[in-house]
């Protein structure tokens, strides 16, 4: 197809009349709010697109997590045991009772695909940063926490550190220098899956999580 | 002047249906209120879209070394990049790819550049099946019918309409016209064929040549599950969606989802840099990128209409639209409908099919306004109802003259004579003033809806000489 290719390119470059370039001024403003402002800004956002914000802090956030699950009745719920958030959440299901069962899969996808599917109840993940403008969270998911984490099971449990949050997308951007190296998939969440292709009325759980958790560390 | 009467009969059809109506109306008023409501600060958004076109034009005046851009660096991530001219060459690729794996089922996320393709009809006369996945498009997959909109393909129907469409194509699952009850049915089917597709096929915003990321923008996770799940993905785009640096995707990305649907931000925002690598547990092995032409680097050769390759597909133009906004999408009888569609279209797929879509516009201005990327919608429209009746043969467009009357023409030669002689001129009006009596009240189709016009005794001429004016 390589002929298309040239055909295409030849066909572009054969524009007779050159358009000037464009002055195109990249640098942008971040507004400077205090890591409060962040905080509530980031807050309101998420929960005004119906995502379930706690605010925790760094020593009893696992516990939050086992309370909630407990009181979702979620019968299990996918960790990662070599991700950033294992350690603490081992603790807490060690000394607790009556927690799901916490589900382990350090292997491919692909071969327990149908489990995933269709008897997981939650997963929690890590992410990697957020943004509080438009409350979103940033996601490179990795091989310990991969990308169907945070989107096939029912609920989404997420933990957000609000050091990491940027003021706009392009702080984060810029910040944490993604032009040096993309990842194989970066995400932006900001809330459960919806849809408003019926009469434009707003539903929820469509494809992705039904809940969206954020357990945000203060 | 087929294409014209069926138009006619098609916006006759539509306007004699008070439920369609209503449906647009409501779904139109409510979107046109939450874009308001998303720019609060008039003067920021104006300064938004400024740089939003900026963007847009830069990347367009670099197209052809973005695109090579775009694929040395998607071709270094591991993404396999190829081009078609025409959209046989596009699916002949997406079936190739198919019959590789030898795969047969396809799941597929909203992309109106599949639709353009007609890949669905395509793939299924092979044997193949695609599945639309994002909900609007799987309720018009279910009824057989095209979107109706670029962004929310099945605002014109009801919820009782829907709920009576499931009702028939899934007898197993209890009535309901719930929207959320509705929204879980589809969930729960859909669900299983994420699981079993071969291949997941998708669009894609915005194109990145700086780093070889593709980006989608979407809602419902079907998009991020179509990209993810099946082994296979493949993306299908135009040319036209290369943007330079991903410094330029916040700002689109704002516009974009804030002038769609009125949102800060979408629920996902999903950029796919590469395949599968080593170690990783998920995603697909492979991606593959079509870039589709179709016609549109007939259309970048134009200085003018060039600006029409601007658009991020948003919707606006259409919410906004007087004309859209009482017939709805299918009236137009083109995949893209509303103002950027009268506009693209046209260009496309040939005057001479659809040279009418220009003169379905007001020019109030509306969608000029609105655009997020300051596409002149109106002049262009106006500049295709140029092309369509000029004689000179020195147009770009396809089926240039394809429209030219003879009698209009005359009608204008003679307009613009009277009006080059004052004796004609004057003289004229006076003959059209003694006339007055005799002018027939019924004239054609302007009487059709509307009383005849009645010539004033006096040319305005004469009423300013009467007042004292002398110079005329
Ligand atoms: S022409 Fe402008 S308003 Fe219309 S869909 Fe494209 S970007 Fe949106």
């Amino acid at each position: 197809m390589s002929k298309a290719r040239d055909n295409i390119l030849a066909r572009l470059r054969a524009r007779n009349a050159e358009k000037a370039p464009v002055d195109l001024d990249r640098t942008v403003e971040s507004p400077d709010w205090s890591r409060e402002e962040r905080i509530d800004r980031f807050c309101k956002a998420m929960r005004s697109v119906k995502t379930e914000v706690h605010t925790v802090g760094r020593e009893n956030w696992a516990k939050k997590l086992a309370e909630l699950s407990k009181q979702k009745k979620l019968k299990n719920l996918l960790y990662a045991p070599a991700g950033p958030l294992a350690e603490p959440i081992e603790a807490v299901w060690r000394a607790g009772e009556g927690l799901p069962e916490l589900v382990t899969r350090e292997v491919e996808v692909d071969g327990w695909k149908e489990e995933l599917f269709f008897d997981i109840d939650a997963a929690v993940t890590s992410t990697r940063s957020a943004i509080a403008e438009v409350g979103a969270m940033i996601l490179w998911p990795t091989p310990e926490e991969p990308r169907t984490f945070s989107l096939v099971p029912p609920v989404h449990i997420a933990v957000v550190e609000a050091d990491q949050l940027h003021n706009t997308f392009a702080d984060a951007i810029a910040a944490e220098e993604w032009t040096s190296g993309m990842p194989t998939n970066a995400l932006l969440i900001s809330g459960p899956s919806k849809s408003a292709d019926i009469e434009q009325t707003l539903a929820y759980g469509v494809h992705g999580p039904v809940e969206l958790i954020v357990l945000l560390i203060e | 002047m087929q294409q014209k009467a069926e138009f006619e009969q098609r916006v006759q059809k539509a306007l004699n249906n008070p439920q369609l109506r209503r449906n647009f109306r409501v779904a139109m008023d409510g979107l046109m209120e939450k874009r308001s409501n998303a720019f609060p600060d008039k003067e920021a958004l104006e300064a938004l879209r400024i740089t939003g076109a900026n963007i847009r034009a830069n990347a367009l005046v670099k197209q052809p070394e973005l695109l090579e851009q775009l694929e040395a660096n998607c071709t270094r991530n591991g993404i396999q990049v190829h081009w078609a001219e025409t959209i046989e060459q596009a699916n002949r690729i997406v079936l190739e790819i198919m019959e590789r794996h030898q795969a047969t089922g396809m799941i597929k996320g909203k992309s109106m550049v599949s639709e353009e393709m007609e890949l669905n009809h395509f793939l299924e006369a092979q044997g193949n099946s695609c599945i639309e996945s994002d909900l609007g498009e799987y309720i018009i997959q279910l009824d057989h019918e095209t979107p109706s909109h670029i962004i929310a393909p099945a605002i014109h129907k009801s919820k009782q309409e829907i709920a009576q469409l499931f009702q028939e194509k899934h007898p197993d699952i209890p009535y309901s016209e719930d929207i959320e009850t509705m929204t879980r049915s589809a969930r729960k089917i859909l669900r299983g064929k994420f699981f079993e597709a071969d291949v997941g096929l998708s669009g894609v915003n915005f194109a990145v040549a700086e780093t070889g990321t593709l980006c989608l923008v979407e809602n419902e996770g079907n998009g991020r599950m179509c990209t993810t799940v099946p082994p296979v993905h493949i993306a299908v785009t135009g040319i036209e969606k290369v943007v330079e640096k991903l410094a330029d995707v916040p700002p689109l990305l704002k516009l974009l989802t804030r002038s769609a649907s009125g949102q800060h931000i979408s629920t996902y925002f999903n950029m796919i840099s590469s395949p599968r690598k080593p170690g990783e547990r998920d995603g697909p092995t492979e991606v593959h990128l079509v870039l589709l032409d179709n016609q549109r680097s007939r259309i970048y050769a134009d200085e003018e209409l060039f600006d029409s390759l601007r658009c991020i597909r948003c919707g606006a133009c259409m919410n906004h639209c007087p004309v859209y906004t009482r017939i709805g999408g299918h009236a137009y009888g083109s995949l893209i409908p509303g103002p950027i569609g009268s506009v693209i279209e046209p260009q496309k797929f040939g005057l001479e099919n659809f040279g009418v879509l220009p003169t379905a516009s007001t020019l109030c201005g509306a969608c000029g306004e609105v655009c997020p990327v300051k596409i002149p919608l109106p002049k262009l429209l106006h500049r295709l109802r140029y092309e369509q009746v000029r004689n000179d043969h020195t147009g770009a467009t396809i089926g240039q003259g394809s429209q030219r009357s003879t009698r209009e023409a005359l009608i204008w030669k003679l307009w613009s004579w009277a009006h080059a002689n004052p004796a004609v001129y004057r003289g004229g009006t006076r003959l059209a003033g003694l006339l007055r009596g005799v002018v027939p009240n019924k004239i054609g189709p302007w009487t059709r809806v509307r009383t005849a016009p009645k010539i004033a005794p006096k040319s305005l001429h004469q009423l300013a000489r009467e007042e004292g004016f002398e110079n005329e």
